[in-house]
């Protein structure tokens, strides 16, 4: 039930987005976000409404972290 | 989506395990860690990342569903509003089979009354404005992630002026009762795993009474497999150096702000109450309860009816499972009269419950 979904921005009217994942579209509420949002942004929706913005340069740089710890030496390969 | 399979790389989770297992290996204490999400609870059954853990830590699922916290009381009212003639209910699909005292929702469905699933609260709002004739009851049930979009469609309800839009409100916030929980001396929690996307509304500040004055280590963690190791990591790093903080692993969503646009709208409709959650009881302060301003929308001071006395099945050890006491295989009806098709107690309804995660991925 408290699942959110990261989506990306199709089109934006007003208050009313359409986002799309995998080719599955929905529309969703961009009332509770506070952070400003273009066509192309990724969102995570919940429930009918956009709560939150992916931030890609944070998406980014934990996936940078993860390259680093799999450069550490020793162990497994 | 693009990123995804970066947070699933089997190389990367192989090292961090290794690295974990070496940092704790000299520590001789136990740590519990204990996640208040069902969908961190989902994960860590789905990934299998209790095999993956150390003998040093040990993970514990809290009362992080909203499905499995709501109590018995609740559904008997729901199920009673169902059997009016002029109500619809309107609900996520948890709830139609969460058992009552001595129905659900699907029941009255089958008997007849209308209960219609939807995905938002807006889809609610839509029945509303198409049905002029029936009073539309929307389940209001959900932490800080779901009470603003609840809240945002009783403040679009208000404008559009719509009579015959209600919620039956059962909204709870999360970091009171890891406080409770956290002071347990039983239970003995050495760190949480705070909620992705409740955090991501109420931001790390909420956890900083956890982390400072019960000196419980918090990490916000996302749901990805590397995401939960590295988290265990932080908390276990937290604890190691006996320096207990909030720190975010999520941060690609949870801003240290939260979403303070969410919480305002929060605010202007809900207000904190006394609310009592399954198998725990009665939390002070741990709900969200619709203001008097807006007691038009309010299903319970709005739509008169009779709800039976409350009666739980005696065996179900639902409340011990909220509060990580138990684990399902010590429930005796685990398995036997308790499955997902024919769930006794709210833990077993919803994937994300713990019993039902148990059941069907095992320890
Ligand atoms: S089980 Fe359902 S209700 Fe429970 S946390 Fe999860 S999603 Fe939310
Ligand atoms: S197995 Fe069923 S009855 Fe037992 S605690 Fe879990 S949900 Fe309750």
């Amino acid at each position: 039930m408290c699942l959110g979904i990261p989506m990306q921005i199709q089109t934006i009217d007003g208050d009313l987005a359409v986002c799309e994942i995998d080719g599955v579209q929905r529309e969703a509420s961009l009332m509770l976000l506070a952070d400003p949002v273009a066509v192309g942004d990724f969102v995570l929706i919940h429930a009918g409404f956009a709560i939150s913005k992916l931030d890609e340069e944070d998406a980014q740089a934990t996936i940078d972290l993860f390259r680093q710890i799999l450069a550490q030496g020793g162990g497994v390969e | 989506m693009k990123y995804l399979d970066a947070f699933r790389d089997g190389a990367v989770a192989r090292r961090m395990v290794e690295q974990l297992h070496a940092r704790v290996a000299d520590y001789a204490g136990q740590m519990t860690f204990m996640e208040v999400c069902g969908t961190h609870t989902m994960a860590i059954y789905q990934h299998g990342i209790r095999s993956l853990l150390p003998p040093q830590i040990r993970l514990i699922s809290g009362p992080g569903c909203p499905v499995c916290v709501t109590p018995v009381d609740y559904v008997d009212h729901a199920v009673a509003l169902s059997r009016l003639p002029e109500v619809v209910i309107a609900t996520f699909g948890d709830m139609v089979r969460v058992p009552g005292s001595s129905s659900n929702l699907q029941h009255e469905q089958a008997r007849g009354a209308e209960v219609r699933i939807v995905y938002s609260p807006l889809d609610a709002l839509a029945l509303a404005q198409k049905h002029p004739e029936k009073k539309i009851v929307f389940l209001g049930v959900g932490f800080e992630t779901t009470a603003p979009t609840i809240a945002g469609a009783i403040l679009a309800a208000q404008r559009q002026g719509l009579k015959n839009f209600f919620v039956l409100g059962a909204n709870k916030t999360i970091p009171i009762p890891m406080a409770a929980l956290a002071a347990d001396p039983e239970l003995q929690v050495s760190g949480y795993l705070c909620p992705a996307h409740v955090s991501a509304i109420i931001g790390p500040g909420a956890y900083a009474p956890l982390a400072e004055q019960l000196g419980v280590p918090c990490v916000i963690t996302g749901f990805e497999p590397l995401d939960m190791l590295q988290g265990i990591a932080m908390l276990a790093d937290q604890v190691l150096e006996g320096r207990p903080r909030v720190e975010t692993q999520y941060s690609r969503i949870v801003r240290p702000e939260g979403n303070p646009r969410a919480r305002d709208i929060l605010a202007q409709v809900f207000a904190p109450c006394d609310v009592p959650w399954r198998g725990i009881g009665v939390i002070p302060g741990s709900g969200l309860c619709i203001r008097d301003e807006f007691a038009a929308f309010d299903a319970a001071r709005r739509i008169a009816v009779e709800v039976e006395a409350p009666r739980e099945h005696p065996g179900c050890l639902c409340g011990e499972i909220l509060k990580g006491k138990v684990r399902p295989g010590d429930c005796p009806l685990f398995r036997n009269a308790c499955t997902p098709e024919n769930p006794v107690g709210a833990c077993m309804v919803s994937s994300e419950g713990t019993c039902a995660a148990e059941y069907k991925y095992g320890i």
